[in-house]
């Protein structure tokens, strides 16, 4: 007869011994394996913006809302274009209303709650426009905070949000140094653009490239040396955001200016 | 309307996406974390320094840290746009993100101090349900009692002194064991904040420590208000029950606010106090004389949008003053409450002024957000993370510790831990 400390001892020894073999299943997953030697994906996606091109008419804009159903009236958007003017003085203007869903359709500046800034074309020493979106990064912090999983990384460099799964926390909206990260107004989970991972699987455009009549948006294959946007960034001189936050951003600017933010 | 536009006014320019996400559940997350393992720390200078003048602040504040226990998770709950999937941080941690760290953290401290709590109360159980047992005609009531005090002994009946030595040096080791993991709890609090890299006012190293010291301040500060308010109540009771039934039994265990104990309790006080205060100036002095690229707008949110918070309602109100009212001689209980009172205040501003002011200004450093806070509830948003969240996270306190006092009665134990 086993008494009752042999008894939790062999259990112990026995739990041990089946953890053991078990564990293996999780080393040698075949699944994770297949995809760890095949790691080695050969795409990599990147954006290209060109800001001497972007009129900022908005097309882009609106057509990342309806393909990618983010209500058309809600102040959030995955993609936006802002405005900067700078004047004589030194100063920096800037705007972005309804993410210029609708294109800028006035001179004035839209200071949100306090009003609109009227500015003299005189005083204006440079204007232009910086369209905006998912930074795709590298290192991507939103990934890193995440207290779930929800949010993770593609082998092809998309970082995308998993439904059914985010808690909606906003862990991942306070790490984003790109304001590109907002609550979904209908599935109330966190949102962002996601390269139309969609369409860029399946040999498509990104909705925004395509609606773009000026060419200010591209998207490549930075793995693909004959890709044309791997080309001009392997040989243009290129910029991108932020960099001093260190998520390795891969939304490549031409014309980028000291004064983007 | 989006997550977020309820409460925030956009002035100059601010990224479309950006609103003030973290509302005043998240103040209310570690302020309450905070009270809990202040409250741990006051009931374990008594269990492990041996501080005999807190006997009976220590047991109130090691009851009452229990009680803020679950409540420290209820702004969270609250706040979560998905809250029937919160449990998920817990049974799918994804551990390169410090909230991933709750589940395992809170746990083990919930753990610790239930056991502290069954090792102080042992006896108390087992008398209970000894006493309930006896009984010929137990009312229903009883009954149920019966049963839970005989569930809370997990049948260990043995109440000689030698096992009630063994009891308290139990005590002894988890209060050991205890303060370090609360020390972490809170400390990983502020890793939380001062973890987020895209947030100027947040990232710091000294975030943690900062969040630490005030913790212990708040905790205790929370202890000295609510021992005094409910001495003071349980008098007032007693007094009123006797002038109208004089022949009722006198109660040995109503006694006065005992000074000595609450004069001792203030001196952790102001001890805890100047450190969290220098901590922080440590912090605003370093901001200030390496003036980097962020300085710029942190300067307009600390020193003109929101000065009154900061420096007339957190430091001057909330620290300077009860700094004074508390080394000025001749302490009172009164005076002692009201400075308590006052540097709890001063907490909960601190914790304020760092989640909101966070959150006061663009990330593109062009522009300001304010919030403002939803007091009708005019929408789930707004019932939740509002003024009716608020006082709801505010109350559940006291009402678990008014249930649990019945279980664990703080007051009138004359065992000796």
């Amino acid at each position: 007869m086993m008494n009752r400390r042999e008894f939790c001892k062999k259990a112990m020894v026995m739990a041990g011994g089946l953890a053991l073999p078990l564990s293996a299943f999780e080393l040698f997953d075949p699944k994770s394996l297949h995809a760890e030697k095949n790691d080695k994906s050969n795409t990599r996606w990147v954006f290209l913006v060109d800001t001497h091109k972007c009129v900022g008419c908005g097309f882009c804009v609106k057509s990342c809302k309806t393909e990618n159903e983010v209500p058309y009236d809600a102040n959030v958007t995955r993609t936006w274009v802002e405005r900067y003017v700078i004047t004589k003085d030194g100063n920096t203007y800037i705007d972005s209303p309804k993410g210029a869903r609708d294109g800028f359709t006035t001179t004035k500046i839209d200071q949100q709650h306090e009003g609109m800034k009227d500015i003299n074309n005189e005083d204006i020493t440079k204007a232009f426009f910086v369209p905006k979106l998912c930074n795709q990064c590298d290192k991507p912090s939103c990934v890193q905070v995440c207290p779930v999983g929800a949010t993770y990384r593609t082998a092809d460099g998309v970082v995308l949000i998993d439904r059914k799964w985010c808690i909606g926390c906003g862990y991942c909206v306070q790490n984003c140094p790109y304001g590109a990260r907002f609550f979904h107004p209908v599935y109330h989970v966190t949102d962002k653009c996601n390269f139309c991972y969609h369409r860029i699987t399946k040999g498509m455009k990104t909705a925004c490239v395509d609606a773009c009549p000026f060419g200010a948006r591209q998207i490549g294959n930075l793995k693909d040396q004959n890709d044309p946007v791997t080309k001009i960034i392997m040989t243009d001189r290129v910029n991108v955001l932020k960099e001093e936050y260190g998520n390795k951003p891969q939304a490549f600017y031409l014309g980028l200016s000291k004064e983007v933010k | 309307m989006v997550h977020g536009e309820l409460w925030t006014i956009k002035e100059f320019f601010t990224y479309p996406n950006e609103y003030i996400y973290w509302p005043i559940t998240i103040v209310m997350y570690p302020f309450v974390t905070g009270l809990v393992a202040g409250a741990f720390v006051l009931s374990s200078l008594y269990h492990v320094f041996g501080v005999k003048q807190l006997k009976d602040i220590a047991r109130f504040s090691l009851v009452f840290s229990f009680a803020l226990l679950p409540v420290a998770m209820m702004p969270l709950l609250l706040h979560l746009s998905q809250p029937f999937r919160g449990i998920e941080v817990m049974l799918t941690p994804h551990f390169t993100s410090a909230i991933a760290a709750f589940g395992v953290v809170f746990s083990t401290y919930g753990m610790i101090v239930a056991s502290e709590l069954w090792f102080v109360y042992r006896k108390h159980f087992v008398l209970k349900s000894l006493e309930l047992k006896e009984k010929t005609n137990r009312s229903g009531l009883d009954s149920i009692f019966y049963l839970l005090f005989s569930a809370l002994t997990l049948g260990a009946y043995d109440i000689s002194e030698h096992a009630l030595e063994k009891d308290e040096k139990a005590v002894g080791k988890l209060a050991a064991i205890g303060i370090p993991v609360a020390c972490f709890l809170h400390g990983y609090v502020g890793f939380i904040f001062g973890s987020v890299k895209s947030n100027a006012l947040w990232t710091t190293p000294l975030m943690p420590v900062i969040f630490l010291c005030s913790a212990v301040v708040s905790g205790v500060a929370l202890c000295i208000v609510t021992y005094v308010i409910t001495v003071g109540l349980r008098k007032l009771l007693y007094i009123r029950k006797r002038t109208q039934h004089p022949d009722s039994p006198t109660d040995e265990s109503v006694k006065d606010v005992d000074l000595s104990e609450i004069k001792i309790t203030t001196k952790y006080l102001v001890m805890f106090l100047i450190l969290a205060f220098t901590l922080e100036f440590i912090d605003l002095i370093f901001r200030v004389y390496t003036g980097i690229k962020s300085w710029d707008i942190l300067q307009v949110v600390i020193f003109k949008r929101d000065f009154v918070k900061v420096f007339i309602l957190q430091y001057g109100i909330g620290n300077i003053l009860p700094f004074i009212l508390l080394l000025l001689p001749g302490l009172t209980v009164k005076r002692a409450l009201l400075a308590s009172a006052l540097v709890l205040y001063g907490v909960f501003m601190m914790r304020w002024n760092v989640v909101i002011g966070g959150q006061a200004f663009s990330s593109s450093f062009s522009g300001f957000m304010e919030y403002h806070m939803p007091i009708l509830p005019v929408s789930l948003d707004a019932l939740k993370e509002g003024l009716i969240g608020t006082i709801a996270v505010i109350v559940t306190p006291y009402v678990l510790f008014f249930g649990l006092n019945k279980i664990m009665p703080v007051f009138g134990q004359t065992d000796s831990h």
